[in-house]
């Protein structure tokens, strides 16, 4: 058994994680709030975005000819995946989730033997993939200098996707990262957005008969780039809020374990103090007793 | 018969602007200025850099644009754009810095015929808001 000195010590030394742990908590609530802000305050554009390309591409006849980000490039061989995580860790199992999500999917492609590409945005997954896919990592983006997901950033990505589409190395190309549903549940997501997908939902835009000043393709061949970078702007967002809510429940969490590692302890302290304060008396009194 | 209509400007960060009372809208087409009206046919199109004009019931104002995307559609105008400005908030400064951006952007040598049409469209459009 630890002597009391010992348990008084591990006492104030899980004191003192707690305290860090509630600052912790506290610092991403108040983050999440803004976070979470600027996710939903960001969804009307991606969604207006969204529809647009979707009347667009029901307007256009001939699939043919349309622009290669919407229709690729006619081959599946070569995948490209896009990692979004975080930059700090101590956000339970937020990385850990999307890892798991891509990995799973990464073996997948093993599977049916396609080829692999990888690129990460945000440190933390890097150093978890680059262990198993290192030779697969083609760039390893990182915005631990921008304060909050911004716009400029998220163009950034999509210039550098956009340009490798261009170089055709690679066919089709997938985001991975979490959407906030709540504090507690996020919910990790692989969307595929080159080519993108327009058959989601088809019923609300079939009797719409637009004018087109250009035409459809120059339109869409504008649209199309714009369009990634804002899903990976949304993907930014969500990400961010994600990981602050992630972060609070997980510093909630180790708060609440600390505090009950204190009581178990404090408990522990009494139990042995009090041992030792009987164990003197028994001393006495059979010391007195044998007189 | 009231002849107003709606607008909503969206750009990622937030949505920007919604109005209800709008009588006439001016964008910078890519192909031209054009003047939206309230009944006009279902339409997209996107802008090159330029000013937006919105002639409402609560009066004038003007936005300077860099791109975007306008849809109309049921009496509701839609512009998407990643940047946008207050005319009557923009500084000197940032004009200024603006202005100087896209004169380098337009002397690039290696610049592509329609980047370099719009990087000049800026440079105009930014001289004559000074």
């Amino acid at each position: 058994m630890a002597s009391l000195d010992d348990l008084k010590k591990r006492i104030t030394s899980v004191k003192s994680t707690q305290k860090i742990t509630k600052a912790m908590k506290m610092v991403a609530a108040a983050k999440l709030k803004r976070a979470q802000d600027s996710a939903e305050k960001g969804r009307p554009y991606s969604e207006k975005m969204n529809n647009i390309i979707l009347n667009l591409s029901s307007g256009i006849s001939d699939k043919e000819t349309a622009p290669k980000l919407l229709s690729g490039s006619g081959k599946e061989q070569i995948h490209l995946c896009v990692v979004m995580t975080s930059d700090r860790g101590l956000c339970g199992g937020f990385n850990a989730n999307i890892i798991k999500k891509a990995k799973s999917y990464f073996t997948k492609l093993n599977k049916e033997g396609k080829e692999l590409k990888i690129i990460t945005v945000g440190s933390k997954g890097n150093d978890q993939l680059k262990r198993v896919y290192g030779n697969k990592i083609i760039d390893n983006i990182s915005f631990k200098n921008s304060k909050n997901a911004n716009y400029f950033d998220a163009e950034k990505v999509g210039k550098i996707i956009i340009e490798k589409f261009h170089k055709e190395e690679f066919d089709i190309c997938t985001i991975f990262y979490n959407q906030f549903k709540n504090v507690i549940t996020q919910i990790p997501q692989a969307q595929q957005i080159i080519p993108l997908n327009t058959k989601s939902d088809d019923q609300n835009n079939s009797e719409d008969n637009y004018e087109f000043e250009p035409d459809e393709d120059e339109i869409l061949s504008n649209l199309l780039p714009k369009n990634i970078s804002t899903q990976i702007f949304k993907a930014m967002l969500e990400n961010s809020a994600s990981e602050q809510g992630a972060r609070m429940s997980a510093m909630d969490n180790a708060t609440r374990n600390a505090g009950e590692m204190v009581d178990k302890l404090t408990i522990e302290y009494n139990r042995s103090r009090q041992a030792a304060i009987t164990k003197e008396l028994i001393e006495i009194i059979s010391g007195a007793e044998s007189l | 018969m009231s002849d107003e209509f709606k607008i909503e400007i969206v750009n990622p960060e937030k949505s920007f602007l919604s109005k209800e009372d709008v009588n006439e809208v001016v964008v910078p087409a890519f192909e031209g200025e054009m003047g939206i009206l309230k009944d006009h046919i279902s339409i997209i199109s996107f802008l090159k850099p330029g000013i937006v004009t919105i002639q409402a019931k609560s009066g004038e104002e003007k936005y300077y644009v860099e791109d975007g995307i306008i849809e109309f559609k049921n009496n509701t105008l839609s512009i998407l754009t990643s940047y946008i400005l207050n005319l009557k908030d923009i500084e000197k400064n940032k004009l200024q810095e603006l202005l100087k951006n896209a004169e380098e952007e337009s002397n690039k040598p290696e610049i592509s015929d329609q980047l370099k049409y719009l990087a000049d469209q800026k440079v105009e459009t930014l001289k004559s808001i000074n």
